[in-house]
């Protein structure tokens, strides 16, 4: 696997630019006091990231499967280590996703933070940085780091401004259940680099750099064992029923901001596509039967909950379950469509449910609450809110014209190739999903007011109409221009694809 | 000839423009309004520029975005696309002026949200007459399906909800777990998703599978209310009378069949539905649609109700047409398809105007009214003949080629359904229009008809105003045009049909 370095591309190490950036903010941010300079600061820095990550996604050179924009730093060179960054394909969109992510949430807390806002805006600074760091990590244990520093801020974020009574209990949740992942994450990724001392070429040296792994064979037995450590953890943070249970608690009782990275960023999937389809192709090949039984599960389970939901934050965090195993199902078929898929529904997925938890957020400050029960008729005073809210949801039900649908259009084509009759089944449950999303619109946005708050809400104010129509434009642009974003993946799934099938990678991409 | 051109994307933008300019204009009636006007006629200007591309069998193609190789969102306008998007745009800036008359100019913001989803189901109609593929045609139809939604629910009581929900329920899980799977499915059998006339499939295609593809594809088109997913129409009566006219001449119904001879001639081809003995299978279930729908309706007394009935049945007389497979029949489905939306959106508005001025919906109480409203009731009569399918109305000259088509198929079977349900569709038409314009005008008294004193009070019905009875004459006078002058659709018709 080739790849292209930041200084012949670029002329400045951009990636970690990207990563520090925040970091620069978030130091800058310490030495200052409480005040309104504090949340403009934070947004300067927050969209200087995404600046810089529209330039990244600009210079990216499409239809290469290598590695792009790479810098390499010896780190531990006894252990094999390096300080290495570098995108491909799959992993370039999920950078400005993540900045846009938290360009949103600060906007979307602009006057919704009061406690402490110093202290919050620093935390998501610091989970941008390592949220970046994961997406851009291409030796193992680098990875590993980022993905053990995400940690602490989205604990602190939940536990400190968390909106539920139960929020400490939901943060330690989370917690102890990621650790569990990354045990198995650790022991995995050591497994892998130690193999690597026996491939041919190693020359008997220890390495965790995933460009080299990628070109070393490892035996079949080691892929087995990986691909269960690796797919474990990376199900766990997905979350891949039935591994899923934190993600509903964290969603309900941490912060919405939070919430939006748990929700929108599914770096589980992200996992399996970066690390366990290259590196153990074989196993995976091997075990999809499984990844697309769970999916199928997963589909069918999470749609079927959040029917009976009554909180919009529950429904979306099982409408997330019910997504994150359509994308499991993707990768499951093995072939482009279903990869290309599954990618674009997760990019999707950041955008929808993003798009819904401000939804939420919008409602719980108007109303004081996001349970359905209290609400009823908000769009005869909100017409605004409830456009927005009318796009989110359609997004959500994978309506075509909303970028839902090509993401999952694509799924379905893979899986039906792949797997035939059940899967296409399973997946047309997503008309559950039409019934749970559309069930939460007409109650909260039509019908009679049955409260006395509702008689009085105003409606989007203008920097959450900003908020919102980026929101929204992005939803119904990708809808229609489902190229702008699957070219940038494609040579990287194709590339995929051909590791998966080795027999018959020369019909890649038909 | 084949263009690249941008007429159909221009086509598809006017009216997204008139709906942002409704928005905009929303404090300042009637600028509102006419901007759905203006939109319309620009809409219907850009759908002219393309009849001489497409009049001796051409296209006009314009890619929006490509993500497959094979599959993008591309729109490409021919004659079956001309024809659809025409007779949208022209009943469209009609149907605008007659809400103008029916709801009176207020600033309502209710009638903004009207008049701009309007818009947006010009938007989405005209997608779905220049798709180029399945994928585009699929986007199209599933988002006539949530703009339209809003205008079902209009008048926001419980029971529009109710209705509502119906409505929404029936076209995407039909959708959802018809349509797209059929489209899938198409993808892999024939590895393309483009339109193209004659068929996509190989010809040695065949097998159980593709008839489950296509019996699919009949569930999943329940815009087309096709027996057993039409219910979701007669739930969508609870609009007020413009969106009924516009969901049942003009945008969805029409989709709905133009979408099933989308699939007949340019997915399936007709070789191949004939070869899978498939144009029997459509015929029967048309039939028994037609059949069914037309005793139905006897039996309903709500004018509305009634005419819900009558275009389920109607639509399957395209359908039916089509099945045939014969140049007639193939012929007599689409000019049934602009004949019947001429037809049906003139009664439609006879009978908004009717409920507008005296607020009577049934069809027991017209008694009379002919007198009252000779403007409206002569439109009804135009739009009942047509419907029933008697001359000097394009009705007649749609059924003719039915029964043409009928004979050149062999199919006698279908000759005794058409001839039925004629009598049927007469029965029940003709039944409001000799109490209209024949029976003593509905007497009001405490007493009813037997009371002694003799005081016996005619309610005074006046005519509905010119902005609703225009709109009602033009839809009138076409119907009688086309009836007696064919020939100036037939062309357009037969290229787009064979």
């Amino acid at each position: 696997m080739s790849e292209i370095t930041a200084a012949e591309q670029a002329g400045f190490p951009i990636l970690s630019m990207l990563m520090l950036l925040p970091v620069v903010t978030m130091v800058a941010l310490g030495f200052m006091r409480q005040g309104r300079a504090l949340r403009r600061v934070a947004l300067a820095g927050a969209v200087a990231v995404l600046g810089l990550s529209l330039l990244l996604t600009a210079g990216f050179q499409k239809g290469i499967a290598g590695f792009q924009f790479a810098e390499q730093v010896p780190w531990v060179e006894s252990m094999g280590l390096s300080y290495h960054l570098a995108v491909d394909g799959v992993s370039v969109l999920f950078v400005p996703l993540t900045a846009l992510l938290v360009v949103v949430v600060m906007l979307s807390s602009w006057t919704a933070v009061r406690y402490q806002p110093k202290a919050y805006l620093m935390a998501v600074l610091a989970f941008e940085t390592a949220a970046i760091g994961v997406f851009i990590a291409v030796d193992l244990i680098l990875f590993f780091v980022f993905w053990e520093l995400m940690l602490i801020p989205t604990y602190v974020l939940i536990k400190v401004w968390g909106d539920g009574p139960q929020r400490g209990r939901a943060a330690m949740r989370y917690v102890l259940s990621m650790l569990f992942g990354s045990a198995a994450l650790l022991a995995g990724f050591i497994l892998l680099g130690v193999s690597y001392r026996s491939a041919p070429g190693s020359g008997g040296a220890l390495s965790f750099d995933l460009v080299a792994l990628m070109d070393s064979p490892v035996p079949l037995g080691t892929q087995t064992a990986v691909f269960f450590l690796l797919a474990f953890a990376f199900a766990l943070k997905a979350p891949m029923f039935p591994f899923h249970a934190w993600l509903p608690a964290a969603l309900l009782e941490g912060p919405i901001g939070m919430a939006v990275f748990l929700a929108g960023l599914k770096m589980g999937v992200f996992g399996f596509v970066r690390f366990v389809l290259p590196l153990v192709p074989e196993a995976f090949a091997a075990w999809s039967w499984l990844v697309a039984v769970l999916g199928i599960a997963a589909v069918l389970y999470g749609a079927l909950i959040a029917l009976v939901q009554s909180d919009l934050r529950r429904l979306l965090a099982f409408a997330s379950v019910s997504h994150v195993g359509l994308a499991m199902l993707g990768l499951s078929s093995l072939n482009a469509p279903g990869l290309q898929g599954a990618l674009f529904l997760i990019v999707n997925l950041g955008l929808v449910s993003t798009a819904m938890l401000l939804v939420a957020g919008f409602v719980q400050q108007r109303v004081g609450s996001s349970d359905l029960a209290a609400l009823g008729g908000l769009a005869q005073r909100t017409p605004a809110l409830a456009t927005f809210a009318l796009i989110a949801c359609l997004g959500a039900v994978t309506l075509p014209g909303t970028s839902g649908f090509p993401g999952e259009f694509l799924v379905l084509l893979g899986a039906f190739r792949a797997h035939g009759w059940p899967a296409a089944i399973a997946v047309t449950t997503v008309i559950l999903a039409a019934a749970y999303v559309l069930v939460f619109f007409e109650h909260a946005f039509h019908g009679r007011i049955r409260s006395t708050v509702v008689e009085t809400v105003t409606d989007l104010r203008p920097r959450e109409t900003v908020t919102a129509s980026i929101l929204g434009i992005a939803i119904v642009a990708f809808g229609f221009f489902p190229a702008a974003l699957l070219t940038y993946s494609s040579a990287s799934v194709d590339d995929l694809v051909g590791r998966l099938n080795p027999a018959s990678s020369v019909a890649v991409g038909d | 000839m084949d263009v690249t051109g941008l007429a159909p994307l221009l086509a598809l933008l006017a009216p997204l423009l008139g709906a942002a300019g409704v928005v905009l204009l929303r404090h300042r009636t009637p600028a509102r309004e006419l901007c759905g006007v203006v939109a319309g006629i620009a809409q219907l200007g850009l759908v002219a520029t393309m009849v001489p591309a497409v009049r001796d069998g051409g296209t006009v193609s314009f890619t929006l975005s490509t993500f497959l190789p094979e599959a993008s969102i591309a729109l490409r306008a021919d004659a079956l696309g001309v024809v659809l998007a025409g007779t949208a745009a022209v009943l469209w800036v009609l149907t605008t002026v007659y809400a103008m008359g029916y709801f009176g100019t207020t600033h309502d913001p209710a009638l903004t949200r009207f008049y701009a989803f309007f818009c947006l189901t010009m938007a989405a109609t005209i997608g779905v007459a220049f798709s180029a593929n399945l994928i585009t045609m699929y986007l199209f139809y599933e988002a006539l399906t949530v703009i339209t939604y809003p205008l079902v629910t209009h008048t926001g009581t419980p029971e529009a909800a109710r209705g509502g929900r119906r409505y929404l329920a029936y076209q995407l899980g039909s959708g959802i777990a018809f349509l797209l799977p059929a489209i899938v499915l198409t993808y892999i059998e024939a590895g393309t998703f483009d339109f193209v006339r004659g068929g996509i499939f190989g010809s040695d295609a065949g097998g159980a599978l593709l008839v489950i593809v296509y019996v699919f594809y009949l569930l999943g088109i329940a815009k087309a209310a096709l027996m057993p997913v039409h219910s979701w129409l007669p739930a969508a009566m609870v609009a007020p009378v413009p969106v009924s006219a516009l969901l049942h001449a003009v945008a969805v119904v029409n989709v709905g069949v133009f979408c099933v001879l989308r699939v007949v001639l340019d997915v399936f081809g007709t070789d191949l539905v004939a070869r899978l003995r498939l144009g029997v299978l459509t015929l029967v279930v048309a039939s028994a649609t037609i059949l069914l729908a037309s005793l139905y309706a006897l039996r309903l007394d709500n004018l509305k109700a009634i005419l819900a009935y009558s275009t389920i049945g109607q639509l399957s007389y395209m359908i039916l047409g089509m099945a045939l497979l014969s140049p007639g029949g193939r012929t007599g489905a689409v000019l049934h398809l602009v004949g019947h939306s001429f037809s049906k959106i003139t009664l439609f508005f006879a009978v908004g105007s009717i409920y507008a001025a005296s607020h009577r919906a049934l069809a027991s109480e017209l008694g009379g009214i002919g007198r009252q409203m000779r403007w409206t009731m002569a439109a009804f009569a135009i739009g009942a003949l047509s419907i029933v399918g008697l001359p000097p109305t394009v009705g007649f000259i749609a059924k003719y080629f039915l029964f043409v088509g009928a004979v050149e198929a062999g199919q006698w079977a279908v000759l005794v359904v058409l001839s039925v349900s004629t009598l049927l569709s007469a029965a029940y038409y003709l039944r409001i229009l000799r109490s209209a314009l024949f029976d003593a005008p509905l007497a009001v008294t405490a007493g009813g008809s037997g009371d002694a004193s003799g005081l016996l009070r005619t309610p005074i019905v006046a005519e509905s105003g010119a902005l609703v009875v225009g709109p009602m004459l033009v839809t009138a006078t076409v119907t009688l045009l086309l009836g007696v002058a064919p020939g100036l659709v037939l062309d357009l018709v037969r290229v787009s049909s064979g």
